[in-house]
């Protein structure tokens, strides 16, 4: 094996990324599409930070610390929205929230 | 091959075996293995980030993350009585399509990947990403859009406020 370089983390932050975006294809919770969102979300982080490492510069990991303040915040919304929305519909399911007009 | 070289396999196979317990998880389909297994994915994932140099963020990741958003995504999968959702089926379509897209996605990741071959003119990484030097950049070069992240921390919090009341009008 070889050492571990830049590849390899982008290797890891890519299946990631396909992974979080599978699920958001495939689950139709929207609180799992949620999650899965936040996977493809900490991938692009990890790509970030994996170039600033190997190109010894810290304006990607200053890009990720911003990214994890906007995550925190994009959460709260997001979750609050759900929560506001199955108050009106009684369901947290992609399928039963077809309509825009209730 | 050195100890962060098996540390990076050991954090990198957690992070994905987690990733894939969140999305497709055959325990079950509760939405609450799905977060435990985010939250170890964002573990192992801050476990990445200290091989990477990157201490503070590695902290953020496990406080910001694993502690605040975490408990935020549980309370309300525990708000929400989600037991009816559990029941139903995957489509075969829906995850024929999803497949056939996320392979698609990986194969160009991995034919860019393949063709421009990043890691080859960089030279070994010096010793850089301690905390100190990220704060003196943060509040000299970036300190405008830190100030407005806190803004946006207070719009996102009074909006967050106004989203729960019973009575949205």
């Amino acid at each position: 094996m070889t050492h571990v370089g830049l590849e390899h983390y982008l290797v890891v932050s890519a299946l990631l990324f396909a992974l979080g975006l599978l699920g958001v294809i495939t689950r139709r919770n929207l609180l799992v599409m949620y999650m899965s969102l936040e996977l493809m979300l900490n991938s692009a982080n990890l790509a970030l930070v994996s170039f600033s490492r190997f190109n010894d510069n810290l304006n990607g990991q200053v890009m990720v610390f911003f990214i994890i303040t906007v995550a925190a915040a994009e959460v709260a919304v997001g979750l609050a929205l759900i929560v506001a929305l199955y108050r009106k519909r009684q369901s947290a399911h992609v399928e039963d929230l077809t309509s825009m007009k209730y | 091959m050195g100890l962060p070289d098996i540390l990076f396999y050991v954090f990198a196979a957690l992070t994905l075996l987690c990733g894939v317990l969140v999305v497709a998880n055959p325990f079950g389909r509760n939405p609450i293995t799905s977060a435990m297994f985010l939250v170890l994915t964002i573990i192992s994932m801050a476990g990445l980030f200290v091989l990477l140099h990157a201490f503070f963020l590695a902290a953020v990741q496990v406080l910001v993350y694993a502690g605040a958003v975490m408990v935020l995504f549980l309370f309300v999968i525990m708000l929400l009585d989600l037991k009816e959702e559990e029941r139903r089926k995957i489509k075969l379509t829906g995850l024929i399509a999803g497949l056939a897209s996320v392979g698609a996605i990986v194969v160009i990741f991995v034919r860019s990947l393949l063709a421009t071959n990043p890691g080859k003119g960089l030279a070994e990484p010096q010793k850089v990403g301690d905390t100190a030097t990220l704060g003196k950049i943060l509040f000299t070069n970036y300190l405008l859009p830190f100030e407005i992240v806190s803004i946006l921390l207070l719009v996102a919090m009074v909006g967050v406020i106004l989203l729960s009341k019973k009575d949205l009008k």
